[in-house]
């Protein structure tokens, strides 16, 4: 066999049992990702399906969450992000990353209980202003506008204007 | 600075970002057109462009930065992430902190980097290509001024003033996070002159080994750079975050390795083409994918396609670059496919037992790491197309599939210093591998023996015993030949044999680096995590994974305000086998604007009690009441490893780029250039030029 051919043939023998290392890990620990709604669909479809292990995407809904003093477990009410129709109370027990907040963009890992609550056992929060802690959304506020805002406001022009 | 004087700066600062749009854009023209028609005062012009180009970049990234110390809360992008009490030096940070300012600050490197290829561009050697090199950085350019004057302008106003700023997230407000960024920006950017190059060898078909000794050095500039950033992203993910860990598979930490992957694998295949003019086209591909792969990264980063915690607010900038790439792809495809017999191969493979094969596995695995990396971050995108759903795969997967490939790819490392070019003989193996070989199978055997029962983490040591033993006995060897040659003694010959062969033992020491994080990634296994609940004066007691008994006791809660936040801390009196050690505290803290209105959410300060054998890293969760304080107290072994494998990679890195004079290019140069005959060195020279 031409040395060429050896290195080709390890090299296939490499990267085929990667190929298969990838393929079953996905197939072991690989996990829906779903909206709220989509999970509901999914379950009415086949009420087995509550026993996957699965991620929801969703927001937060502002004023539900409710954090347990000691900082180890909370409970909050999770929403399509831009849909409302179909909502889940979430009990998650654990550290609560710091841009979990009111209206924040969650990622929950978990299973929907018999009882229609999630129980996440992991959660991720991506605050949309983590970086991007963009004035938009207070200015129309106006709380906000009378606390910051100069006296008298500005006018209602559009959102924003390049000089 | 007087305020007009200021706002005069902010409007010429806005006013440059668009003249150097108009610049790039001239730059691009002239240089392609000034290539093609062979006119030189077209090609000098679009130099020239370059060169002005970057002066009006930075005039803008001048007026952008007077804005934010000038706090002109009227300009959007100060109001976002900057506020009246922020700190100076964070001020200065905030220009990469949000998107606009971020992807100026890219261009701002982009630009000057265009530059700096341009100047050094001019030698003799390389004057072939620089007309194309200006035309691809300038088009790159002019790719990011368009984003930044259409998509996400900096200087945009809003319609209002607010009183003051929504300060900057206090995530942020950390000094890895101040230098992380531009790190890994240096790096992310400087795959473009490569890139650049690549498109230039392509387009002239000069395809032989110059355009790979500017390429060579820009490459390793962006690994350097690169590998910095990523361990400060890293090291402030530990010690900010909260979470115990340092690499979570994150998309966005996946973009910043992925560049870094075939980056690495590049600067180990260029030794081929160089030493036996082989593997030409895969060099092209590994520079244009490094290059492609970093603007992915940018792309995953800002478009928001991807679910990942760290994504900036999603923009229509992301469309903009996934066009660029489609666009880059598509350009970059073309070339080499009409240069398919331009980049044809001088030489075969002889052996499989030689350097030359250890380096095409150490290849095949970098990219098959990438490749996994890759799949599995885009797993989502690709399974919702395939099969209508989407399906996420974390960490398990990662570290599944990397491990095993990482563990070969340690093997390697430890292999390919020791074994001959062309074709190793028996005699060579025998001399070389007895000695790390032993080194490797003692590391395990004792271990194995000392209770250590993982099996990936015994692999692990025994594979980083035996890259020890490589590298140790590589400068034992040569600082030995040097000092029976010049009568030298240890410091002198050790120091001379590094300064004089800075690639090849620059090289050994960012492996010595690389294998010190490995066997720091192998400590994970050993973690040892606990909740616990402590009053004033309750003790929590612990025993460590090397089997030390220690104890934590609150010495309460307190409560007060600094300067721009109100802090809540716990303190704790620790003790190791009986024996005090000292206090560690944890804190949560609100911060709040100038106007004592909480801004973000509240933030986590973790306590760190670092060590060579292991950290201990405690957590505030919350208080119930007042003084009873719900704690994570973890044990981390080795992490204080991983920062000195990275510093370590990082000095190796700059020993290898650091210029060496004239008289030893001529022997250690660029030896493709030769016949591969006359280059084809035994062992028996490598190891003399070793000592020379």
């Amino acid at each position: 066999m031409k040395p060429r051919t050896k290195f080709l043939a390890g090299g296939l023998l490499i990267l085929g049992s990667a190929g298969v290392l990838m393929a079953s890990s996905i197939k072991d620990t690989g996990q829906y990702f779903l909206t709220p709604s989509e999970l509901s669909a999914k379950v009415a479809d086949d009420p087995s399906f509550r026993d996957n292990g699965v991620k929801i995407g969703a927001k937060a809904v502002p004023g539900t969450i409710r954090r347990d003093p000691s900082g180890r477990s909370l409970s909050f009410v999770m929403v399509d992000m831009h849909d409302s129709t179909k909502t889940y109370p979430v009990v998650y027990r654990g550290i609560a990353p710091d841009t979990f907040t009111d209206g924040v963009e969650v990622v929950v890992e978990g299973r929907l209980g018999a009882d229609g609550t999630f129980r996440a056992t992991t959660l991720l929060a991506k605050c949309a202003s983590r970086y991007e802690n963009a004035p938009d959304r207070y200015k129309n506020d106006p709380a906000y506008r009378q606390r910051y805002g100069q006296p008298g406001g500005a006018p209602a022009a559009p959102a924003a204007r390049t000089t | 600075m007087s305020n007009s004087f200021a706002s005069g700066l902010i409007v010429l600062g806005e006013v440059a970002l668009w003249i150097a749009l108009l610049m790039a854009a001239w730059s691009a023209t002239v240089s392609f057109a000034g290539a093609a028609q062979r006119r030189g005062d077209l090609v000098l012009s679009g130099e020239r462009g370059v060169y002005a180009t970057f002066g009006f970049v930075l005039l803008a990234s001048v007026g952008l930065w007077t804005a934010l110390f000038a706090h002109d809360f009227s300009i959007k992008f100060v109001a976002s992430y900057t506020s009246a009490n922020l700190p100076k030096v964070y001020t200065f940070t905030a220009f990469w902190a949000g998107q606009a300012g971020s992807l100026l600050f890219w261009c701002l490197i982009l630009a000057l980097y265009g530059a700096l290829a341009v100047w050094f561009g001019r030698g003799e050697k390389t004057r072939a290509f620089l007309p194309y090199v200006a035309g691809t950085m300038s088009v790159v350019t002019l790719f990011f001024l368009l984003t930044l004057c259409f998509g996400a302008n900096p200087f945009e106003r809003l319609d209002w003033t607010p009183v003051d700023g929504r300060g900057m997230n206090p995530q942020l407000q950390n000094p890895g996070m101040a230098i992380h960024p531009p790190m890994l920006y240096l790096g992310y950017v400087a795959t473009t002159v490569p890139f650049a190059y690549a498109v230039a060898a392509l387009a002239t078909r000069k395809l032989n080994a110059e355009w790979l000794a500017p390429v060579r050095r820009w490459s390793l500039l962006s690994w350097f750079f690169l590998t910095v950033g990523i361990t400060l992203g890293m090291w402030w993910a530990y010690v900010e975050l909260g979470w115990g860990g340092y690499w979570a598979w994150d998309p966005v930490e996946n973009a910043s390795l992925l560049p870094w992957l075939t980056g690495t694998a590049f600067l180990h295949s260029i030794m081929i083409q160089e030493k036996r003019g082989m593997l030409r086209k895969w060099n092209v591909t590994l520079v244009v994918s490094t290059f492609l792969l970093a603007i992915l990264g940018t792309f995953i980063t800002r478009s928001g396609i991807i679910q990942s915690v760290h994504s900036f607010a999603q923009s229509p900038v992301g469309t903009w670059f996934a066009a660029f790439l489609g666009v880059s792809l598509l350009a970059t495809g073309y070339l080499v496919s009409t240069r398919l017999k331009d980049l044809a191969s001088q030489a075969e493979l002889e052996s499989m037992v030689s350097r030359e094969a250890a380096f095409l596995y150490n290849n095949l695995l970098l990219v098959g790491i990438s490749f996994s990396v890759l799949w599995g971050t885009l797993f989502p995108i690709l399974s919702e197309w395939v099969r209508g759903e989407k399906i996420t795969v974390g960490p398990p997967f990662f570290n599944s599939v990397n491990i095993p490939l990482g563990l070969l790819l340690l093997a390697l490392t430890g292999v390919g210093p020791l074994i001959a070019w062309r074709r190793a003989s028996v005699a060579n193996i025998r001399r070389q591998f007895v000695f790390p070989g032993v080194a490797g199978v003692a590391t395990g055997v004792a271990l194995f023996a000392l209770g250590m029962r993982d099996f990936y983490a015994l692999v692990c040591y025994t594979l980083a015993g035996f890259v020890f033993g490589t590298i140790g006995q590589e400068f034992w060897k040569g600082t030995g030949a040097r000092m029976r040659m010049y009568q030298e003694n240890v410091a002198v010959a050790l120091g001379r044999l590094v300064a004089r062969n800075r690639r090849r033992y620059g090289g050994y020491v960012v492996h010595f680096g690389m294998v010190t994080m490995f066997a720091a990634f192998a400590g994970l296994a050993f973690k040892k995590e606990a909740d616990v609940t402590l009053r004033t004066g309750q003790t929590h007691r612990a025993r460590d994974p090397w089997g030390h008994d220690w104890t934590f006791t609150s010495q309460g809660v307190s409560q007060y305000k600094a300067l721009n936040r109100y802090v809540t801390a716990v303190a704790l009196d620790v003790t190791r086998d009986g024996q005090r050690v000292g206090i560690l505290s944890s804190e949560k803290r609100q911060h709040v604007d100038s106007q004592d209105q909480p801004t973000f959410e509240p933030s986590t300060e973790v306590g760190i009690m670092e060590g060579a054998k292991q950290d201990v890293y405690v957590v505030l969760a919350g208080v119930t009441g007042t003084d009873q304080a719900e704690l994570r107290i973890t044990f981390n072994p080795l992490v204080v490893w991983v920062w000195f494998g990275g510093i370590i990679m990082a000095v190796g890195g700059l020993i290898v780029m650091w210029p060496q004079a004239e008289r030893r290019r001529v022997q250690g140069g660029y030896a493709a250039t030769l016949s591969p005959v006359a280059v084809a060195a035994p062992a028996e020279r490598e190891l003399a030029g070793a000592a020379s």
